[in-house]
């Protein structure tokens, strides 16, 4: 009681500092600026929807759409962005906030079971998506800087050129990675600080905890579970939205058939991050921890593959993936465990 | 079945207590919660194994290794809730895991359903076997239950509170098949609370509290408020004495009218309760298991839908929609299931308190978390919850400051009524005289009390005024100067006052 005790999220955190470091020694460039501003940008996205998902696993839900919601997003976002980047934007983001409140109103209003609701929506978004882009990516406007939200870097107009003398030292060094911090990870980082202050610091956050514990006690002291477990399922379709519109923008276009398995990429930063699945207990930073590790074992496979030593096709990237999840998966069950038994 | 002893983690269950059921016979089994009878029963068809004692069936020595194997030996269990599959069809469940075949291991359909039917025939149940279970009565599929225990050749039939959820009529017809299987040399142990049903069918009693079998009687030697006392473990010629006099004095404050309930009723649970609470009143709500005590304060606190009647909450109709609605209006509720209605367990202490409170905490979408502390702080010095501060999780707290954490939590939005279900089980008899004493004070600082208890005791020496609920009604109201333990009861055995 009142002693040190290990977290759940605490192994996750380790094993990423192990990799990271792993990773460090083995191969060259690999905490270089071009890697870490690539690893952070692609992985943005899935740091935004393992967010949303880290909200509806809370409650005990589930949201299998974020995908192809996504993807409709990404969509329209394209579609809206020869208007201007905030039209792209908004457009992509309401799409999404759309489709969560869809999700929403199913599992609140009809009582469906949220597995059932949002594969309903998954399939839905994702005929909507193929629909609106005809069956083939939209590309976006280049005119409007509207790929500045997915490709460029927020404060790389405020770098100094000594930053990158070669007498810069460690402040240089620090300073230029953080003005080398691509717009897609500030977004999602800020998204994730305040999911955390939501969370932590909330009456809503502490509700969402609340019913996941336990949805009769939630229930019996007046606490307004349907509104709760609306709001997620908003939030997580907002997350995916802000995920469409950022993959729109780095890739240059409307992606009507990307985001499939992203749905279980959540999912599975989300349970790696030390939040359970049956709801009441959970972590943002762990989702965090837990998007950066699955990216960063992708990465490392790909270091792998470059090195030339062997050569792993994407199919065998997978099952190696699988095999590291199912580690840091029992990693943590241990843990849990043995926080009980205290 | 004799001296069988056992222990859940060193907390006997338990403790020597003995069964004895002959053939063609229809024998009571009785006793409170926690009294054992589940464990006795779950002992018996192979669930649980016994610690020490000896068991012996058909005259010879016996032990379940598993429920499969008692069924196979003729012994089958019945439970409250059915445990069949719904979505199969009748004639499945009856033969599920030993389907007629025909050759080649493919079922035979033809023989499973002329066979169902016939089964069924037997108890005068004529229904569609070939239709899913789940499209019938609770009745019938109780009925399906019995065939399907029959068709194994059982000798001993045990039902677990079969009719805990019939109506009348259907209550009727599952007595007329428990009197069919007695004519068929079956023995039956049945487990009810309902005394009027146990004087009907069954052939003698025994009685079990606190892991004993305290008393076997045949049920027409024993009358029903003798069955009472020892089910609660009372003294008949102790009871006389007069309870309240412990809160002498916590009268004088009490004021007018808070809550009245008229003829409620809820489902085939609840047929005609009707109870009033006053400002400052401990009002006690007693009745066996069954008797629709919690289902009554449920529909109170809008937790569940009553399906007629009215009431009436300081003032004003009390239409609410659902517990929130309750709540706002001035009431609390302390479920009688405190680890799944009542704390959320992965919580600290400090959130399990203010859970509810948090609107009210909330200053521009922020959680306040300097007044959450101060709050939390109060309650936990005022009303001595013992835990290592406002952070550690509720789990970790003994069973007694739990209980104090969901007090609080009512406590801090200043209710006008308190619905406290069992607010003392499971408690140890430190904690409990605490919460017993602290109940007092907030009544006599005005609060209105409605207080569940199966334990007489703690009724009948903290309320203000008592009813007795038996079978869904509301059958007797004790004053202040009335309730001795005698009266309650009486009033719980007979249904009216002595």
């Amino acid at each position: 009681m009142g002693s040190f005790r290990i977290s759940p999220s605490m192994a996750v955190v380790a094993v990423l500092i192990i990799l990271t470091l792993l990773g460090a020694w083995r191969y060259d460039g690999f905490l270089g600026t071009y890697n870490v501003q690539t690893v952070l940008r692609y992985n943005s996205m899935f740091a935004l929807v393992a967010l949303g998902m880290c909200f509806v696993i809370m409650t005990g839900g589930i949201d299998l759409s974020v995908g192809s919601v996504a993807a409709l997003s990404s969509v329209v976002a394209a579609h809206l962005s020869h208007y201007g980047l905030f039209p792209g934007l908004m457009g992509g983001l309401c799409a999404g906030l759309l489709a969560g409140t869809l999700n929403a109103l199913i599992i609140t209003r009809l009582k469906i079971l949220p597995f059932i609701a949002t594969l309903a929506t998954m399939l839905a978004a994702s005929g909507t998506a193929l629909l609106l882009a005809n069956n083939q990516s939209v590309s976006v406007s280049y005119e409007t800087y509207f790929t500045n939200l997915g490709q460029g870097d927020l404060l790389s107009f405020m770098r100094p050129e000594w930053v990158d003398a070669d007498d810069a030292g460690i402040l240089g060094g620090v300073i230029g990675f953080i003005l080398s911090f691509p717009t897609p990870a500030f977004i999602a980082l800020a998204a994730y600080i305040a999911g955390a202050i939501v969370i932590n610091h909330t009456a809503f956050g502490r509700h969402v905890l609340a019913v996941g514990g336990g949805t009769e006690a939630s229930r019996l002291m007046g606490l307004p579970v349907d509104r709760t477990i609306f709001l997620v399922y908003v939030i997580s379709g907002g997350m995916a939205g802000m995920a469409g519109v950022i993959l729109a923008s780095q890739f240059g276009a409307g992606q009507p058939i990307e985001g499939i398995g992203w749905e279980l990429f959540a999912i599975a930063s989300v349970v790696v991050g030390g939040t359970l699945l049956t709801g009441g207990n959970g972590s943002i930073g762990g989702t965090l921890a837990g998007a950066l590790l699955l990216g960063i074992i992708f990465t490392i496979l790909n270091f792998e593959n470059g090195m030339g030593w062997i050569s792993l096709s994407a199919y065998w990237q997978s099952v190696v993936r699988g095999l590291f999840l199912f580690v840091v998966v029992v990693l943590q069950a241990k843990l849990s465990r043995s926080a009980q038994a205290a | 079945m004799t001296a069988i002893t056992k222990s859940f983690g060193g907390v006997p269950a338990l403790s020597e207590a003995s069964l004895e059921v002959m053939p063609a016979e229809i024998m009571a089994l009785v006793g409170q919660n926690g009294a054992g009878k589940s464990t006795m029963i779950k002992i018996i068809n192979g669930a649980y194994v016994h610690d020490s004692g000896t068991i012996a069936f058909n005259g010879a020595p016996w032990t379940a290794g598993s429920p499969q194997q008692a069924q196979r030996a003729g012994i089958s269990t019945i439970f409250q809730e059915i445990n069949l599959i719904g979505y199969r069809s009748v004639a499945e469940n009856i033969f599920l895991g030993r389907e007629p075949k025909r050759s080649f291991g493919l079922l035979d359909w033809t023989r499973m359903n002329t066979q169902a039917a016939a089964l069924l025939a037997r108890f005068d149940v004529n229904v569609d076997v070939r239709a899913p279970l789940d499209r019938f009565s609770t009745a019938i599929q109780q009925m399906v239950a019995i065939a399907r225990a029959v068709s194994f050749d059982a000798r001993l039939v045990i039902m677990d509170e079969p009719t805990s959820s019939l109506d009348e009529a259907e209550v009727s017809v599952l007595l007329r098949t428990i009197q069919q299987l007695k004519s068929e040399g079956v023995a039956v142990i049945f487990v009810s609370h309902k005394l009027d049903e146990l004087y009907k069918v069954c052939d003698r009693v025994t009685i079990m509290r606190d892991g004993r079998t305290v008393a076997v009687s045949a049920m027409k030697d024993i009358s029903k408020l003798q069955l009472v006392a020892s089910m609660l473990g009372r003294d008949l010629a102790e009871v006389k004495k007069k309870g309240a006099t412990a809160f002498e004095g916590g009268g004088s404050k009490i004021g007018g009218e808070l809550l009245t309930a008229e003829h409620v009723s809820i489902g085939h649970r609840v047929h005609d309760a009707s109870l009033d609470i006053r400002r400052g009143e401990i009002v006690g709500l007693a009745g066996l298991l069954g008797s629709g005590r919690t289902e009554t304060a449920r529909a109170i606190f809008a937790a569940d839908r009553k399906t007629s009647g009215s009431i009436r909450f300081d003032g004003q109709t009390a239409e609410y929609n659902g517990p929130a609605d309750a709540i706002a209006a001035g009431m609390g509720y302390c479920s009688e299931d405190r680890k799944t209605q009542g704390i959320v367990p992965g919580m600290s202490v400090a959130e399990n308190l203010t859970l509810a409170l948090m609107p009210a905490l909330t200053r521009s979408g922020m959680l306040d978390e300097a007044r959450q502390r101060e709050v939390v702080e109060r309650f936990i010095k005022e009303i001595g919850i013992k835990c290592s501060g406002p952070n550690q999780k509720i789990r970790e707290l003994s069973g007694g400051n739990q209980q104090k954490v969901l007090l609080a939590r009512w406590l801090c939005m200043n209710p006008k009524l308190l619905i406290l279900d069992e607010p003392t089980r499971g408690i140890d008899v430190g904690a409990k005289a605490e919460i017993q004493n602290l109940i007092r004070r907030l009544a006599n600082e005005g609060l209105g009390v409605l207080m569940i208890s199966s334990e007489l005791e703690e009724i009948v020496e903290g309320a203000n005024r008592v009813f007795v609920l038996r079978e869904g009604r509301t059958v007797a109201q004790l004053d202040h100067e009335n309730i001795t333990e005698g009266d309650v009861m009486h009033a719980m055995a007979h249904g009216h006052n002595g």
